[in-house]
């Protein structure tokens, strides 16, 4: 039964999951050492795997014969709706762990809530990620406080990321209209309503890192409504063009 | 990494895994970490991201005691001329059940 509100929540999850997936697959082959290589690629899989369940749903949801794929290397990015922190390049590792952190938390908080979604397929989705974004907590949070309790280059950067990212945090928890019906009717989860959750989590482990929570101020946002930064259309360009070049091929 | 370091490797950890039937745990491979409990992640990410264990552990490298190759003479060979020492070198005795 095609239901467009609950289509445009779950292209959102579906979206987040997506680019930040393809964002840590970039450091495949250009980890800092082997392990941790193969810890963000398998970070990546999860990711990419969630967004894949996600955009498969939504597809049916939509009812216009959309598939995953045709979701994720068919639309531009004025079609994405994922919120902007996930889309930025992934720059040195220490911003790629801090963004990693901050996401992290909130995917669990998100996918913890949508396991008693009314929607029983999205609720068998978010009870397969949440297993693995618990991983995802435990392991970029280790290496928050790696980073920042580690050497003056490592606190430095860490910190630098902490400060870039921030004001981008404020779009994960701004609930509109969409959220609240989806909320109302049992299918998904208001944002707005993870914020001192995803805090109680995130400040501790900021705290015991010995990095500053930078001051709440201005918080930008726009992803959600299809109003991308200029990184996402570069970053499609190299994840479709395969898909595109091909249309229909299978490997 | 220290500064100058020749070797700009972190400490190696052995890893052992614990199939999922429960068998002891067995000798994986090694993993680099600064750590234990990241020499636990990487443990996991390297060697069970197919299912091929239910429990993990990991030791530093340094911790390990081992034989060396010269000791394989007086460490094992002594054993290969007592046959008696396997159960099998003995007969029941009649009378016994088994």
């Amino acid at each position: 039964m095609p239901s467009p509100v609950l289509f445009d929540y779950v292209l959102r999850l579906g979206d987040d999951r997506l680019v930040l997936g393809h964002r840590l697959s970039e450091w495949c082959g250009h980890g800092p050492i082997l392990e941790e290589d193969i810890a963000l690629a398998n970070i990546s899989l999860d990711l990419i795997g969630e967004a894949s369940l996600l955009l498969k749903l939504a597809g049916s949801l939509e009812s216009k014969g959309r598939t995953e794929d045709t979701l994720a290397y068919f639309r531009d990015a004025i079609e994405f709706r994922n919120a902007l922190l996930v889309e930025f390049p992934k720059g040195d590792f220490g911003f790629t762990i801090v963004r990693q952190f901050l996401f992290s938390v909130y995917s669990m908080l998100q996918m913890d809530a949508l396991q008693r979604s009314r929607n029983t397929e999205l609720a068998g989705i978010a009870a397969k990620a949440l297993k693995e974004t618990r991983y995802h907590v435990r392991h970029s949070a280790q290496w928050v406080v790696t980073l920042g309790a580690g050497t003056d280059e490592s606190n430095a950067r860490a910190q630098k990321a902490l400060d870039d990212l921030w004001r981008y945090t404020g779009e994960l928890f701004s609930a509109d209209d969409i959220d609240r019906e989806v909320a109302a009717s049992g299918d998904g989860v208001d944002p707005s309503t993870l914020e001192s959750a995803w805090r109680d989590q995130v400040l501790p482990v900021l705290n015991r890192a010995g990095l500053r929570v930078p001051d709440a101020g201005y918080m930008q946002a726009g992803g959600r409504g299809g109003r991308h930064t200029e990184h996402l259309g570069h970053m499609l360009s190299e994840m479709q063009i395969l898909a595109r070049s091909h249309p229909g091929a299978s490997w | 990494m220290t500064k100058g370091s020749s070797d700009s490797q972190w400490p190696l950890w052995e890893v052992f895994l614990q199939p999922p039937k429960g068998e002891a745990h067995e000798h994986a491979g090694s993993v680099h970490a600064t750590t234990a409990e990241q020499a636990l992640q990487n443990a996991r990410d390297v060697y069970s991201r197919r299912g091929e264990a239910v429990s993990i552990w990991v030791v530093p490298s340094a911790s390990i005691t081992a034989s060396t190759p010269e000791d394989m003479g007086p460490f094992f060979d002594p054993g290969n001329d007592k046959p008696y020492r396997h159960p099998q070198f003995y007969k029941v005795p009649r009378g016994v059940r088994v």
